[in-house]
């Protein structure tokens, strides 16, 4: 689950990382509220997911409640849009924030290292910038450095990352609170990613996170319970609304480009079949993983929930029986055909494996006649789909 | 000879009395597995319908059978404990097949379990075709033989076995290592193994999107694999970027993960890369001829 910066920041504040004085708002009317109690410039910041944000219109700068209050309503409802999202997303709140006096800006991360199997803190001197760019131009400027799970965050390691990575003094007697701060969060809360860009150092000498980026591992958000209304405050993740309603995993379901619909028992199967689609000249309208040992009706619910997307002019469900089993998968497509309001594309389907007799004389029963190769119907499913086009 | 895991290996199950367990239980044991016991928690003193005794703790477990493997079904909230808990008693080789189980809690226990191999979490387990089987794999698709087998995926890993061993390619073990972004045992750590078995002549290794474990495979097979054939799958390579397809670690985050980079590996370390499974068969022969 993906953050937004008001409920990042008020993770850093639970783990005692300082951020900027101000009030999230969801009306004008709390805006103007706030600015006529706090009189002062204050930053209004649109709460959006998609990078890129200030480009594209969604920060402005008031030194009024009135003008606080013009910028909000202008802002809520407005519908955000820049290169990197051309569809934009809409400005549901806003963060009101202390105009900080910047004498410089820093950056540090903490992510998920997959082949080390460690955490991996990047610490950088150019804040504000993009890190990958700060990576490519000015290396020189970047540290990195591992921390063991079984010994976890020490402070002369944020000093040791401070001085490689040349932060201005400074930060240097904040910077463990803050880095260890950080590691607390990324373990307690489970987060792949926790960022402050930029980490600011003011002219009075504090160091501030001027912004926060938090994504959480949704396998761990079982325990924080008080954190699962915060998904309903981004753009929702159709795929895994319509992928849990049906009872598959969240992410057993992805909406893809191409037009044939696809339906696997297995992730690895299920993008195989996908990869079998392109090199047979297609291209696939859909990631579906039905599970292991899937009854028949999931495999109606699964068909349904393809066919609901109008691209698909065919349908490709593979399936090798290992824990699943055949008779079950086809019980389920002939159970998914039935009935009037049930939108039929031409279908292949490929059957093998555990109980695979059982299954084919169910489905050639039905009129059907499974094929006996993935790549076959692969083939098979294309030109469904090409003839329908 | 395989690796991992052979016919006198002792198992016990974690979570044995649950639906999963009993039920992966019981196929297990009619593979040939050595299942000497099982643990929940509260049941101690019983026994399964075939006899195996239930234990409170997997160190009563261990202590009356002598246990070294252990195969983990518990829920995602309480794995991690169970991971400890086997290492704790002593075992050597633990099999997670739990999905969903927090990538936070396989960091501290990776970090902290270092003497006992675990193999996934996310996996099918693993099989020493006609000798044992631990985990949750089809054994009728395996045949013994000579090919190790290597796979991030479980049905896909089905599919390719069943390929090789109706081309008359057995295999000596196959191993899934997992789906998760955090796993206990990496490709490299079995091609080292299956480096230094000599009753596999050739392996299979089937990856997929995400992270950087081909990569390191690749490194490894140019460095330490120069006489034992290795034929590759990348699975997902139609996948967009920024999806996560099922698997928790089968992503690619901006330029990382991608296939390209994957392929590029295995081409600098001469491992072909079959486009289907279907060609692995014939690419696993072509390059057993090669190297005979």
């Amino acid at each position: 689950m993906k953050l937004m910066e008001y409920q990042g920041k008020e993770l850093f504040r639970r783990v005692g990382i300082p951020t900027p004085r101000g009030v999230f708002a969801r009306t004008a009317a709390e805006v103007e509220e706030f600015i006529t109690v706090n009189p002062g410039s204050w930053v209004v910041k649109s709460q959006v997911m998609m990078g890129g944000r200030g480009k594209a219109g969604g920060i402005k700068f008031a030194h009024s409640a009135a003008e606080g209050g013009a910028f909000a309503r202008e802002l809520i409802g407005k519908v955000l849009k820049n290169q990197q999202s051309p569809d934009g997303e809409e400005v549901r709140s806003l963060l009101v924030e202390e105009m900080v006096e910047i004498a410089s800006e820093a950056y540090a991360s903490i992510t998920i290292d997959r082949a080390a199997k460690k955490p991996v803190v990047i610490v950088s001197s150019q804040g504000g910038m993009d890190v990958e760019e700060v990576a490519e131009h000015h290396p020189e400027a970047i540290s990195k450095y591992w921390i063991d799970p079984a010994i976890g965050f020490q402070p002369f390691e944020a000093r040791q990352l401070a001085f490689a990575a040349k932060l201005p003094s400074g930060y240097l007697k904040a910077f463990p609170k803050i880095l260890g701060g950080l590691y607390a969060l990324f373990m307690e809360y489970g987060a792949n990613l926790v960022e402050i860009n930029p980490l600011v150092l003011t002219k009075t000498g504090e160091v501030i996170a001027s912004d926060a980026k938090v994504e959480l591992d949704d396998n761990g958000l079982y325990k924080h319970p008080e954190l699962s209304e915060w998904r309903n405050d981004g753009p929702a993740d159709d795929d895994q609304a319509a992928a849990v309603e049906i009872g598959l995993g969240m992410s057993n379901y992805a909406k893809l480009d191409g037009d044939i619909g696809v339906i696997a028992n297995g992730a690895g199967l299920g993008m195989g079949t996908m990869d079998a689609i392109r090199i047979a000249g297609g291209s696939a309208a859909n990631f579906l993983d039905i599970g292991g040992g899937a009854q028949a009706e999931l495999v109606k619910k699964s068909y349904d929930l393809v066919t609901a997307d109008p691209k698909v002019k065919a349908m490709f469900i593979n399936i090798f029986g290992g824990i699943t089993r055949g008779d079950q998968v086809a019980l389920g497509i002939v159970e998914a055909l039935k009935g009037d309001d049930v939108r039929k594309v031409p279908l292949v389907v490929r059957l093998t494996g555990t109980n695979e007799k059982e299954g084919r004389a169910i489905l050639a029963a039905a009129g059907m006649n499974p094929v006996e190769t993935m790549d076959e119907g692969a083939r098979q499913a294309v030109a469904f789909a090409k003839a329908g086009s | 000879m395989a690796i991992f895991l052979d016919k006198n290996s002792k198992v016990i199950v974690q979570g044995i009395t649950g639906r999963e367990g009993l039920f992966h239980t019981r196929r297990m044991l009619a593979y040939g597995t050595r299942i000497v016991g099982g643990v929940t928690p509260g049941k101690g003193g019983t026994t399964i319908e075939s006899g195996q005794p239930v234990f409170n703790t997997v160190k009563d477990a261990v202590d009356a059978t002598g246990a070294t493997h252990t195969i983990v079904f518990v829920p995602p909230p309480f794995a991690a404990d169970a991971l400890y808990e086997a290492y704790d008693a002593g075992i050597k080789l633990a099999v997670a097949i739990t999905e969903g189980i927090p990538a936070h809690d396989m960091l501290r226990v990776v970090a902290t379990t270092k003497s006992m191999r675990i193999i996934g979490p996310n996996c099918p387990g693993l099989v020493s075709p006609g000798l044992a089987l631990v985990g949750i794999m089809p054994g009728h698709v395996f045949e013994a033989g000579r090919v190790g087998m290597i796979s991030r995926s479980g049905t896909l890993t089905y599919e390719i076995v069943d390929g090789l061993t109706k081309a008359g390619l057995g295999q000596s073990t196959c191993v899934g290592i997992g789906g998760d972004p955090i796993i206990g045992t990496t490709f490299v750590d079995c091609l080292r193994a299956f480096a230094s078995d000599p009753e596999t002549d050739a392996v299979v290794v089937c990856g997929e999107i995400g992270g950087s474990d081909e990569e390191d495979a690749a490194a490894f097979i140019k460095e330490h694999l120069p006489d034992k054939p290795v034929v590759a799958f990348i699975g997902g390579r139609s996948a967009p970027k920024g999806k996560r397809l099922g698997h928790a670690g089968a992503i690619i985050s901006g330029n990382f993960g991608t296939p390209e980079s994957k392929l590029a590996a295995f081409a600098a370390a001469g491992v072909p890369v079959a486009d289907r499974p279907s060609d692995i068969p014939g690419l696993v022969k072509e390059r057993l001829a090669a190297h005979a």
